[in-house]
């Protein structure tokens, strides 16, 4: 059988072989933890504790508002330090618990006691996954309660396990897969107890032999458990590419992925709501590759949401030499950073420090229509195109081609001879058009 | 180190192909080709290569520095163009003529219009017609014995089986006019014609060059090539003879052209399928030249008409993006 691809992408060195054969290393903060309100797509969550109150490991300190929301529960104990705008990775000031961390690590009661999720209705596996405020970790932040409630649980009909990990350098779902396979199987089970007719499939790429092998043997005797191997390249863990190469479906940007009857999780994600739900451990861990060629020791974390990146480039040996960009995430879609005094927050799935910034060195010349914008564009629009309306800051030509459609996956951008930045331009008018339809 | 690190828009990372490299890569494919011109017309190719490439080169950095605009960032495609004009010159031709083919390439039909990226013919190709109509006489000269290295070439020639019709024009003109010619001499370039079109072997050679390094989608040349080798068959007067089509498809611009001629990035369309409409009409449209025109030869005017309609093309083939149109479930 073939491996299942997908339309389009590219292949790129992946520079996974850096931090890939290195067991993940749990960190504890020293310092200060910093907990923004706002680390997933919806309205920010409310605080629920005062400045100088005493907290506990594993307790609410901010509680979801509406529906579309995410509690945040604090990872250590201590005093509740302040409550203040803090500097978060996409560069603004959010509000944010900041919390003085006693380093006793004491939990509240009941944190981490073993529940039998066979025996639990649907109802009390969604309110465990809401209570433990789990977000997709990928790096959307959406609310997983909410991903979890389709309007029908008996459209669904596959729950996907996003284990592509697509993005260069990252090694964190890799590791989990390898680390943390039991954890993986039976959060997909729980989700899968949500939905009756629902098929599982754990789809991960093919330069991942061996966690393809581990998951393969633990889920042989799961009859509604596959998993999938894809051909490797980017950008596959997109959720439209995944739900595309994993079941044939194809969605848009207007649409949910419950729309085609899937529901698609990252690997960390399933992780979380194990533990959530079998485990009675909220979200306050993160696994977090911190690499690069500017980093002494690159390997991943498995750290406590709230600590700073300054810290986990510390217990990575330092930088090497003095990098020239960090980024936060991955190096297709991550952020740039400009200061490292940044907490992790539920959705970092990596830190990158490089010692040449390659992007912004590169030189832009015009475009010469060569076509490799359009015949890698996972969305199947004309870059070449969009770029011309972007330029011309002409937003209905723009919607015109479908730009809207762009998820700024940067493959257009990395491809380009030209040194062309037209993600850059397509994230502006994009921004630009979604605002002009919120005036309205 | 606050304040040191470089904020940029993803993506961080970038290929490390550029301009510069995939007109370094167009090069490397045209070379066996232009050698070959070379070693087989003698040093006035050679010359003519030469002159026609320092002639766009040249002009294009005059005209840049008398417009004031930047010259940094040297991507070579003056060098391309410079050299497909030069392949496309009978070894015959003054000197004047490619000097002033590349100053009406690179001023005419490139800078005036915008600069790289801008034209919307192929450079080589408009000025190439340009001469044709202008000096028509002396472009169409393809004589070999008055060339200075005949001689050597003849020599060589005699040791191949049963060679002949150097003396006359070009094996299409030839075979035109009723007279035969031989596939063998055809394929491996020991024929009269430009500089650079005699041997389809090493034309294909660094087509699929290019198509291996991705620089070209064998869309356009096979579409091209396919859908002319089916015109002529219907309609060139032979059937479906494989030894003419083989000819047909040897003889003249065809290789050059639809390798490296109509997969120039900026005068085809950028769309998938709008490569293969170019493709299909530019084969038609050669094939009705070849049929129906007065000359043998129809490759360069086929390309030129075909740039003309490359937006219409491809506003007509725009791809529909991804999950648009039907049903989520299909």
């Amino acid at each position: 059988m073939g491996k299942a691809t997908f339309r389009g992408g590219i292949h790129m060195y992946d520079g996974k072989d850096l931090s890939k054969d290195k067991k993940t290393v749990a960190l504890r903060p020293k310092g200060d933890v910093v907990y923004p309100l706002s680390q997933h797509i919806g309205a920010p969550a409310k605080p629920i504790v005062e400045v100088g109150d005493k907290v506990l490991g594993g307790q609410r300190i901010a509680e979801a508002t509406g529906f579309v929301s995410a509690n945040v529960i604090s990872a250590v104990s201590g005093t509740v330090k302040a409550i203040e705008k803090r500097l978060t990775v996409s560069g603004a000031l959010c509000d944010s618990i900041v919390i003085e961390n006693d380093g006793e690590f004491t939990k509240i009661e009941g944190y981490g006691e073993k529940r039998d999720y066979t025996k639990l209705s649907k109802e009390e596996i969604r309110q465990y996954v809401k209570d433990a405020g789990i977000v997709g970790m990928g790096g959307a932040g959406f609310p997983t309660h909410v991903k979890l409630t389709p309007k029908n649980d008996d459209a669904i009909d596959y729950v996907i396990v996003n284990g592509a990990e697509c993005e260069p350098y990252l090694t964190s779902d890799y590791r989990m897969m390898l680390e943390e396979t039991e954890r993986l199987v039976g959060g997909l089970k729980i989700i899968l107890q949500l939905f009756d007719k629902a098929k599982g499939i754990i789809l991960i790429e093919d330069n991942k032999p061996d966690a393809i092998e581990k998951i393969s043997a633990l889920v042989k005797e799961e009859p509604r458990i596959t998993v999938k191997v894809a051909k490797t390249k980017y950008p596959q863990g997109a959720e439209r590419q995944i739900i595309n190469v994993a079941t044939g479906r194809k969605i848009n940007s207007s649409m949910l992925p419950a729309d085609a009857g899937c529901v698609v999780n990252n690997v960390d994600t399933v992780i979380s709501v194990y533990m959530a739900v079998a485990e009675s451990t909220p979200l306050v861990r993160r696994i977090i590759t911190v690499t690069g060629d500017a980093v002494a020791n690159p390997q991943n974390f498995s750290v406590c949401t709230g600590t700073s990146y300054l810290e986990l480039i510390e217990a990575a040996g330092g930088f090497t030499t003095e990098p020239e960009k960090v980024i936060s995430g991955g190096p297709m879609m991550g952020m740039a950073l400009f200061d490292l005094d940044i907490p992790v927050t539920k959705t970092s799935s990596a830190l990158l420090a490089f010692a040449k910034d390659e992007a912004v060195t590169l030189p832009t010349s015009p475009c010469i229509r060569c076509g490799r914008c359009v015949s890698v564009c996972p969305s199947r629009l004309v870059p070449q195109r969009m770029m011309e309306y972007a330029e011309s800051f002409d937003n209905e030509g723009f919607v015109g081609l479908d730009g809207m459609e762009c998820y700024e996956c940067g493959t257009c951008t990395y491809v380009c001879p030209a040194g062309r930045r037209l993600t850059q331009a397509f994230k502006q008018t994009r921004r630009s058009i979604l605002d002009e339809r919120r005036k309205k | 180190m606050k304040n040191k690190l470089n904020v940029s828009a993803s993506p961080h990372i970038r290929s490390k192909e550029t301009t510069a490299t995939i007109m370094r890569d167009v090069m490397i494919a045209l070379a066996p080709a232009a050698l070959f011109g070379v070693f087989q017309f003698g040093f006035r190719a050679f010359m003519i290569l030469l002159l026609s490439v320092t002639s766009c080169v040249l002009s294009e950095y005059l005209y840049k520095k008398l417009m004031k605009i930047p010259t940094d960032g040297y991507e070579c495609s003056a060098m391309v163009t410079g050299l497909l004009l030069g392949m496309n010159l009978s070894a015959n031709v003054p000197y004047w003529i490619p000097v002033l083919g590349g100053v009406f390439a690179i001023v005419v039909v490139k800078m005036l219009f915008g600069g790289l990226g801008q034209n919307f013919m192929n450079p080589a190709l408009a000025a190439r017609c340009f001469l044709l109509i202008s000096a028509g006489r002396a472009m169409t000269d393809f004589a070999v014995e008055r060339v200075d290295a005949g001689n050597t070439w003849k020599m060589i020639q005699s040791g191949a089986a049963g060679l002949d019709g150097l003396s006359s024009a070009t094996p299409l003109a030839a075979i035109k006019a009723g007279e035969s010619a031989s596939l063998y001499d055809m394929f491996f370039g020991f024929t009269g014609g430009t500089i650079g079109e005699t041997s389809a072997f090493l034309l294909l050679l660094g087509g699929l060059y290019l198509i291996l390094c991705r620089v070209i989608s064998i869309r356009i040349p096979a579409a091209y090539i396919l859908s002319f080798v089916v015109f002529m068959g219907l309609f060139g007067g032979h059937g479906f003879d494989a030894e003419y089509l083989a000819m047909q498809v040897c003889g003249g611009g065809l290789m050059l052209g639809a390798f490296f001629m109509a997969t120039d990035y900026v005068t085809s369309p950028i769309t998938p399928s709008g490569k293969i409409v170019f493709g299909i009409f530019l084969g038609v449209l050669t094939g009705i030249f070849r049929v129906l025109g007065g000359s043998a030869e129809g490759v360069s005017y086929a390309i030129i008409t075909g740039n003309i309609l490359v937006p219409l093309i491809e506003k007509v083939t725009m791809p529909r993006s991804f999950g648009k149109g039907g049903k989520a479930n299909v």
